[in-house]
């Protein structure tokens, strides 16, 4: 790590904003955070007397849990404001609800919410560090750092390899947040799905396009399935869950027939089973995805830790 | 405010394109009227040395919004025109998307009273094609044109029913009323909150793809064809739409179309970092847009430049980017964003008076947008020199939102006359 590196960023709103330098910097002190889980007291006082708010106007139940225990175990004091508990719902403002978090002075506020770019527009309302947990289609910067961070760690290394996403790349923030952030860090990524799943000019964003799921898997280092949503009604993307499993699902026989043996298979969770992924790929051979699930704690951790500007390191 | 018995301009820059003149000289107006110049001034007169400045035919602007009735909170006519008469304009068409909806004689009447009690410019009111601006039955064109309205539109909204579209057209022929047509293919554009491409998707915002727009001119086009009525296309956005009325144009069919500043200024780019004053609906394109638009406006594709002026409260705009009102204010900035257009050499001064004042008037088949002796005396002065910054404490709209704050612009109306009252004055 070069010696004049500083990590300056008070808010982390999306991966777009961080440097390759920032990305390895928050997984080398994700790394260090993730021993204090491995000890029998899995606390540490390094954010002792700091407030954070969990504000979610999504339901959430995983990443909403890793913030906390991320929080809890750097002796952080939490408060959990879902949407049905919030204002949200009443007409308030994002803004006006702000300024009611705003007097309660809480040092870091990780933010969920339906609309993209809103952890930003908290972010000029309030004073605290602002922390983006997902925002509508946008990004989840912390899910693509605890998955470049898994990559890593099985494989040594980001730069050169190849990873391929499958999925709903257009209504997915898990999708968007990863593209830039491997191709930051010097891999190649490719997406397959469904036109209708593609946004538009997506090879803007540094992804290759593949016509088919064999197309995408063939060679890869990482493979990684996007859940799939449930059917819209105002927009027709697929003609069926069971299609989509047919032609875009991963299963064990296009893996054998197709992937790398050495392919590690991601999901960012939760699974929906046998639609875009099958549960003998989950649970079998190359997959991380328990891991991703642990590192993501560490990441966290790390976000929280660093926001903070390092005061009161142990 | 000040209404004398006579007003001399002198030495300015006469630029009359639809007399095809363009002199330096003086135009005198008396008791409301241009009348010929005489050799000795009046006793009670008030001149004005124009020298470097352009007298033009009183700025016309065919598309804005008022708010009143119903979201004085946003704008009133007495805001709006001050607004307007600010930005060279004598003259404006107020959209019906009021609450409630100007589609009967008596919202137009309020509209009408109120600009006569506190008005800084003549407004045309515009009455709704549907009852509600509901997409159903037809509203009724002719009380609402014996009222006063000039045109006929559900702006803001598009007309999907094209049965309802096409008797629109015929009856309001029959009423001798313009059709404005906003449009909008709803299917495609719904939900989204900017144009489709590399920045809604690099923003992850759901995009309005060109097709929206572009299908339904085609719609109105077949449907201008088939009725043989005349059809004026609102706020034009796009290189596909332009493209469809220029051939639509060449082969015969009656139509007309304006663009609007913010297309042949701003791109998508301008919405980056989420910003809601760069918000509306058609939304900011690409640059090939851009340049399609300007490339509209100098081969005459685009019979006027209008503003869609759209003011907003905070309330709608300072909110996610998803959930902001569409619109932006545009009456304090239209003319120097079109001056711009002159300074780059990309349409000449007379062009540009033709599309803000001369086009207007002749489709909207209104006064004014010529300084001939015997016309009513509206007329705007232009110093294409004038520097300014515009100022969120400048504005006179009710209206802060403008993706244009703090720009500097060169070029502005610096006396505006309406009638022989003098509704804006920056010279004396
Ligand atoms: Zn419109």
């Amino acid at each position: 790590m070069n010696k004049d590196y500083r990590f300056e960023h008070k808010h982390i709103l999306g991966i777009e904003q961080l440097s390759a330098a920032d990305i390895f910097y928050i997984l080398d002190i994700a790394i260090s955070f993730k021993e204090i889980s491995n000890r029998p007291i899995k606390k540490v006082p390094t954010l002792k007397g700091k407030t954070i708010i969990n504000f979610f106007f999504e339901p959430s139940t995983r990443t909403r849990l890793s913030f906390e225990i991320a929080a809890k175990r750097m002796s952080a004091d939490t408060f959990n404001i879902a949407a049905s508990t919030s204002s949200a719902t009443k007409g308030e403002s994002l803004i006006d609800t702000a300024r009611n978090l705003q007097a309660m002075s809480p040092d870091i506020i990780i933010i969920r919410h339906g609309s993209s770019g809103s952890p930003g527009l908290l972010a000029r309302h309030v004073d605290a560090s602002i922390i983006n947990a997902g925002d509508g289609t946008h990004e989840h910067p912390s899910q693509a750092l605890l998955d470049t961070m898994t990559v890593r760690e099985h494989k040594g290394k980001i730069e050169g390899l190849i990873i391929a996403i499958v999925g709903d790349i257009a209504h997915s923030r898990v999708a968007h947040s990863n593209i830039l952030a491997f191709t930051k860090l010097g891999a190649k990524v490719r997406v397959a799905g469904p036109a209708t799943f593609m946004p538009a000019m997506v090879e803007s964003l540094g992804a290759q396009v593949c016509t088919s799921v064999a197309e995408a898997v063939s060679d890869a280092d990482v493979i990684m399935a996007l859940r799939i949503q449930k059917e819209r009604q105002d927009d027709p993307l697929i003609p069926s869950l069971r299609e989509y499993a047919q032609f875009y699902g991963i299963n064990r026989a296009l893996l054998e027939k197709h992937a790398r043996p050495d392919a590690l298979i991601m999901h960012p969770g939760p699974i929906n089973r046998g639609v875009e992924m099958n549960p003998d790929v989950a649970d079998g051979a190359g997959s991380v995805i328990l891991e991703q699930v642990t590192n993501g704690v560490a990441v966290r951790m790390a976000l929280l830790y660093l926001v903070m500007g390092q005061e009161g390191t142990e | 405010m000040t209404r004398a018995k006579t007003i001399i301009l002198q030495n300015g820059r006469v630029l009359d394109p639809a007399a095809d003149r363009d002199f330096i000289g003086e135009i005198w107006l008396q008791d409301g009227l241009i009348v010929p110049a005489q050799q000795k001034h009046p006793e009670d007169c008030i001149s004005f040395d124009l020298q470097g400045k352009w007298i033009v035919p009183g700025l016309i602007d065919m598309h804005v919004h008022l708010r009143e009735p119903g979201e004085e909170y946003k704008e009133t006519v007495e805001s709006g025109t001050r607004a307007a008469a600010a930005g060279g304009f004598t003259a404006v068409a107020c959209m019906p998307n009021t609450r409630p909806v100007n589609d009967c004689a008596s919202v137009t009447q309020l509209i009408l009273e109120a600009t006569a009690e506190k008005g800084s410019a003549r407004v045309y009111p515009v009455g709704a094609i549907s009852a509600g601006s509901k997409g159903t039955g037809l509203a009724e064109y002719g009380e609402l044109k014996e009222a006063g309205v000039v045109a006929v539109t559900d702006d803001g909204l598009p007309v999907l029913d094209s049965q309802l579209m096409r008797r629109a057209m015929e009856y309001a022929g029959s009423h001798e009323l313009l059709v404005i047509s906003h449009s909008e293919e709803i299917a495609l554009s719904r939900n989204g909150s900017m144009n489709e491409g590399v920045v809604s998707t690099r923003l992850g915002l759901r995009g309005i793809p060109v097709a929206a727009e572009a299908i339904m001119v085609y719609r109105e086009i077949a449907l201008a064809e088939l009725t043989g009525q005349h059809t004026h296309i609102a706020h034009v956005s796009t290189a596909a739409a332009t493209e469809l009325i220029r051939q639509a144009t060449a082969r015969g069919v009656r139509l007309t179309a304006e663009t609007t500043p913010h297309y042949f200024t701003l791109t998508e780019e301008a919405v980056a970092d989420y910003n809601t004053n760069a918000k509306m609906n058609p939304p900011l394109r690409t640059e090939g847009d851009r340049m399609a638009i300007i490339k509209g406006l100098q081969d005459g594709t685009f019979d006027a430049i209008a503003t869609d002026h759209a003011p907003h409260s905070v309330l709608e705009k300072e909110l996610e980017f998803d959930r902001a009102a569409n619109g932006i204010i545009g009456l304090e900035t239209s003319l120097a964003l079109s001056l711009a257009l002159v300074r780059d050499g990309l349409i000449d001064a007379a062009r540009l008076v033709e599309l803000m004042s001369v086009a207007p008037a002749r489709i909207l088949k209104v006064t004014g947008g010529n300084l001939a002796e015997g016309n009513v005396a509206d007329v705007t002065v232009v110093d294409p020199d004038r520097e300014f910054v515009f100022t969120e404490g400048s504005i006179l709209s009710k209206g802060k939102n403008s993706p244009f704050l703090d720009w500097t612009f060169q070029g502005k109306a610096v006396l505006t006359v309406m009638g022989s009252r003098i509704t804006h004055n920056e010279l004396s």
